[in-house]
């Protein structure tokens, strides 16, 4: 038990001196998990809202592979991505493999599914005569998206907060598009599995920390903006 | 409502990928015993500063490293594995090899040594043992350099390891050392990394000395004619910072704890 008192000890210390690079490997993070779950959150919730009204079949077998999507292994999604972006692939000429916007765009795979089939359901929970009112009130497409938007916004902030989680703590996905380059695509978790194999645990445990901190934070976000709203 | 969809958009553009590196990057995949040992946060920020540019290092075995050069997706190579690095060159792939730096492989084992081979100065014959008694070897398995020499002492020692005793983790050195220690097994790895973690584990090196551990590094950039975008110039640059005499005298100088960890070898070498 020591040992991982020491550890916990050592990780604070680090925190607390506010090291360069573990500034750097917490900066990359939030700003890689910020504009994957932004960008999803932009494209999969209207797409949600949307799919969620269609009565066809085929709008049932989307939301079906939505459902299956957000189990999507990552690095399942590292290798899918990995072999369009390498030189050798067809989007090669980009030279877009171990960038941050690599890992944007595989976490970007991560959140989609996740915060567009969140989205169906709290929409598709919603009072159905929503949707007969507006238009009976004489609003348009916009207004009555705006209008369910505002109906479902906890199950939405639900949907995207989720993806956000998702992208935030996952690994596969930064470590085989970013490929961990120091101060530039190493993020929190594959910092950590570096920092495990070298068994410097203080600098693991000290980015562990972190990471449950900024998912205590977004709770707590969430939670408060709840109970103003009531 | 439309105000989270704003401040989400005015989110993203604040995080908008503004990568300000002064001067160009240039890529470099590596091994993990290179890098992991912290050999190259001493060796590059001189090169990054005389060149106003920034090395992004990819750290991954010998096998990859290839690999993921042979895709174009790098500028330029520092691995360890002579006969790998001939093909990669012969097929068009690198040019202007040059060696770095040298040192030597270790196997390490459990202090009261099961397969009974401490102080063996044979590879070959101290594999034989720890197979004939089934003892726990743990191997890179990932195509590292490594694990190629490794692969190629059983090899020339007529032995095909498989088996409960055997396993392949797959992981990179430090990763694999760590799992040998856990398990409490025999494995080989490169002195830097030991010498890096000795005061981690319980492992005890058995078998040392061996020609046949000779560990030389080599650096190579990615070839111009077979891709265009490399930043082949700056490739050469770091080749001639590597090489340098002011280079190799931070190479022999790099220690840790007391004990070095690799020898240069450009200018002829020790050896």
């Amino acid at each position: 038990m020591d040992y991982i008192w020491q550890g916990v000890r050592d990780s604070l210390q680090i925190i607390a001196g506010l090291d360069r690079e573990f500034l750097a490997t917490v900066f990359v993070s939030l700003k890689v998990s910020f504009l994957s779950t932004a960008l999803a959150t932009v494209l999969g919730v209207p797409f949600g809202m949307w799919i969620a009204e269609k009565r066809s079949p085929g709008a049932r077998a989307i939301i079906t592979v939505l459902n299956t999507l957000m189990s999507l292994p990552t690095v399942v999604v590292g290798l899918m991505v990995y072999s369009f972006l390498s030189r050798r692939g067809p989007l090669g000429e980009w030279g877009l493999l171990y960038t941050q916007t690599a890992m944007v765009i595989g976490q970007f795979i991560l959140a989609f599914p996740i915060i567009a089939g969140l989205s169906v359901s709290s929409v598709a929970g919603l009072d159905k005569r929503i949707r007969t009112t507006a238009r009976s009130l004489g609003a348009d497409t916009a207004q009555s998206f705006r209008m369910f938007l505002r109906e479902a916004r906890y199950g939405i902030l639900a949907a995207v907060m989720a993806g956000f989680g998702r992208v935030f703590a996952e690994v596969g996905v930064s470590m085989m598009l970013g490929g961990n380059i120091s101060g530039y695509t190493r993020n929190i978790t594959t910092a950590m599995a570096l920092e495990t194999n070298k068994g410097e645990f203080a600098f693991g445990i000290a980015l562990g920390l972190v990471l449950l901190t900024v998912a205590l934070v977004v709770n707590i976000l969430f939670s408060l903006f709840r109970e103003r709203s009531r | 409502m439309g105000n989270f969809f704003k401040s989400a958009i005015l989110c993203a553009l604040l995080f908008l990928p503004i990568n300000g590196w002064t001067g160009e990057t240039l890529r470099l995949a590596t091994t993990t015993s290179t890098y992991e040992t912290g050999l190259l946060d001493q060796l590059l920020p001189p090169f990054e500063r005389a060149h106003n540019c920034t090395v992004h290092v990819i750290s991954v075995g010998t096998g990859k490293a290839m690999q993921i050069a042979r895709n174009g997706d790098v500028d330029i190579i520092l691995v360890h594995a002579r006969r790998a690095e001939a093909a990669f060159v012969a097929e068009g792939y690198g040019v202007n090899r040059r060696d770095v730096m040298v040192n030597d492989f270790v196997l390490l084992g459990p202090a009261d040594d099961p397969a009974g081979i401490v102080g063996l100065r044979d590879a070959k014959l101290a594999l034989r043992r720890i197979m004939a008694a089934r003892q726990t070897f743990v191997s890179r398995g990932d195509d590292s350099g490594t694990h190629k020499k490794e692969r190629s002492l059983w090899q020339r020692a007529e032995l095909t390891p498989a088996g409960a005793w055997y396993l392949e983790a797959g992981q990179g050195m430090s990763a694999t050392l760590r799992m040998a220690d856990e398990k409490n097994g025999y494995v080989m790895v490169d002195r830097a990394t030991y010498l890096f973690h000795r005061d981690k584990i319980r492992l005890k090196p058995v078998v040392e000395g061996d020609a046949d551990l000779f560990n030389p590094y080599g650096i190579i950039p990615v070839s111009p004619y077979k891709y265009a975008h490399v930043k082949y110039e700056l490739a050469m640059a770091l080749v001639a910072w590597m090489t340098s005499p002011e280079c190799q005298r931070m190479i022999a100088d790099y220690g840790w704890k007391g004990s070095l960890l690799f020898h240069p070898s450009a200018a002829g070498g020790d050896r």
